[in-house]
């Protein structure tokens, strides 16, 4: 589990990225709910902690692709994979990340950057 | 739905999510299911991506519709709410999503000369592609966004590129002057010539396109040129269907149109926009993507909503690398104050004004802040 931030840091309507390789965004919902997401879209390199975010969903900074925070689903293109969830664990007052084991859907253009293995 | 593109494609999306459970016809005119179009200057004719990435719909999608592809609608029975298409077919409706588009200007006197490209479908796309990898010096014809970005793409393939533009400053209509000035220094900054405020007379070649004629004598010899003067609507087919038609088909707030039970969306509808207190034909992707929410609401209830008040009209481009973003009218702005970092570095973030209020906002390059504006002006006006 990676520690991310306080809960009290983040208000409603705000995101945190998590600076890990790739990295991974916190949203906490105008609802009170909190999210853990890859930060990065599936479409191109844009950080979704920078998007739109409306209930539960998150709008893509640049080209508005939506995606559903709670399944990472597409609800709007042009993406066309969905993002990867992470597990979200508060305790005392301190927002947990526990990161998913499957592969993410990174857009190809920093999939390759991976690949080559140049940070 | 007549017009199979991402506004079609999108108010069918709506139609299923909102309810409706019955059967559904997308007719379109070109042959392909619903692609992408934004990338078609950029990262496809870069030759980065493939036409399998342009796609979309999404893996295993089924909005059980009926797909009239290569078919044309020729008119509208509006008594009948039939639309009739090219091969004599007639598709009749109890709801019509006008989603035509528009299509590309074209230079008179051009057809049929071999290197002169216009640019708006997958095939145009392609055909410029190829053109574009076999080398030769390109002219652009137009300095608007398309155009721009052809100058990018084409300059980072290495091709030897000149843009000509018939106004003073490119962009200004869009971007206003001042900021129409500072996205359209990325040319020159890459070693594109730009002339401005200088008319195209003509363009000479036999076969092939040898130059382009300007109105003040010069002559700019190309091998292939590409002209990007504009779109229109195309909304010929409904010509005396009694569907109002004033730059593109007139719509209210909510892409209702002069008939009952016919709404119009995307780049063919000219909408009434309550902030601007006039009617604005919106040309960007986001517009064909978010607008078929309010249009297929209104479509389903007979007319009987009350239309809300869309957000503020969002485009992007991209351009040697730079990222472009855009939200709002500049139209009507009486001022425009960068407020964060600096016009030579091509990284700013610029706010429009008029009497002292956000109307507008461009980014280049700043994506994070100009997201946090966008917002402000969605939640102002
Ligand atoms: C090269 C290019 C780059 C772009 N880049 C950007 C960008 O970076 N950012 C941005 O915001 N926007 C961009 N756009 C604009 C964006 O793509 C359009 O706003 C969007 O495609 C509009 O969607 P639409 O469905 O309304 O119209 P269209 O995509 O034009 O689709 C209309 C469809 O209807 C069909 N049709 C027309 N007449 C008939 C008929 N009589 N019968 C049947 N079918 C018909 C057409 O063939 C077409 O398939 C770009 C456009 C182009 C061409
Ligand atoms: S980068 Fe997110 S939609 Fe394009």
């Amino acid at each position: 589990m990676i520690p991310a931030c306080r809960l009290a840091d983040l208000p409603r309507g705000e995101a945190f990225r998590l600076d890990i390789d790739p990295p991974v965004s916190v949203f906490h919902t105008d609802d009170g709910e909190v999210f853990a997401i890859d930060d990065t879209c599936t479409h191109q390199d844009a950080s979704l902690a920078d998007g739109w975010l409306e209930g539960r969903e998150v709008e893509c900074p640049l080209h508005a692709s939506k995606f559903a925070l709670e399944t990472g689903a597409v609800d709007a293109p042009p993406a066309r994979l969905p993002v990867r969830t992470h597990e979200v664990v508060i305790e005392d007052g301190m927002v947990y990340v526990r990161l998913s084991t499957d592969a993410p859907n990174l857009p190809p253009c920093i999939a390759a950057r991976l690949a080559g293995g140049i940070a | 739905m007549v017009g199979a593109s991402l506004a079609g494609l999108s108010a069918a999306r709506c139609l299923r999510k909102q309810g409706y459970d019955g059967r559904l016809v997308l007719i379109g005119d070109e042959p392909h299911r619903p692609y992408d179009r934004p990338p078609l200057s950029k990262e496809f004719l870069a030759g980065t991506i493939g036409e399998a990435d342009l796609v979309l719909e999404t893996d295993g999608e089924d909005l059980r519709a009926e797909w009239l592809l290569g078919a044309r609608a020729t008119g509208l029975d509006p008594a009948r709410r039939a639309v009739r298409l090219a091969d004599g077919r007639e598709v009749r409706a109890d709801g019509v999503v006008i989603a035509t588009g528009a299509a590309a200007r074209s230079l008179p006197g051009s057809e049929g000369l071999a290197g002169v490209h216009t640019l708006r479908t997958l095939d145009d796309a392609r055909a410029l592609r190829d053109e574009l990898a076999r080398g030769g010096r390109l002219v652009v014809i137009g300095g608007g966004f398309i155009g721009a970005e052809v100058a990018s793409t084409a300059c980072a393939l290495g091709r030897d590129v000149t843009v000509i533009e018939a106004a003073p400053t490119p962009l200004a209509g869009p971007l206003g002057e001042t900021m129409g000035a500072v996205v359209s220094g990325l040319h020159a900054d890459h070693g594109v010539r730009l002339l401005c405020g200088v008319g195209v007379k003509g363009l000479s070649g036999e076969r092939q396109v040898e130059a382009v004629l300007l109105e003040d004598g010069r002559t700019v010899p190309a091998e292939i040129v590409v002209v990007g003067v504009g779109a229109r609507p195309c909304v010929e087919w409904l010509e005396g269907s009694g569907v109002q038609l004033d730059n593109g088909v007139k719509c209210g707030a909510d892409g209702r149109t002069s008939l009952a039970g016919v709404v119009a969306v995307g780049d063919c509808a000219n909408w009434y926009d309550p902030r601007a207190g006039t009617h604005r034909r919106v040309e960007h992707w986001t517009g064909a993507r978010e607008r078929p929410d309010a249009a297929v609401a209104t479509l389903l209830a007979g007319g009987a909503l009350e239309p809300g008040v869309p957000r503020p009209p969002y485009f992007w481009s991209d351009q040697y690398g730079v990222k472009i973003q855009f939200a709002g009218h500049a139209a009507g702005a009486d001022s425009v104050t960068v407020e964060e970092g600096v016009v030579d570095d091509r990284n700013v973030l610029a706010v429009y004004r008029r009497a002292g209020v956000p109307v507008a906002v461009l980014g280049m390059n700043q994506p994070r802040l100009f997201m946090r504006w966008r917002k402000k002006l969605a939640a102002s006006l």
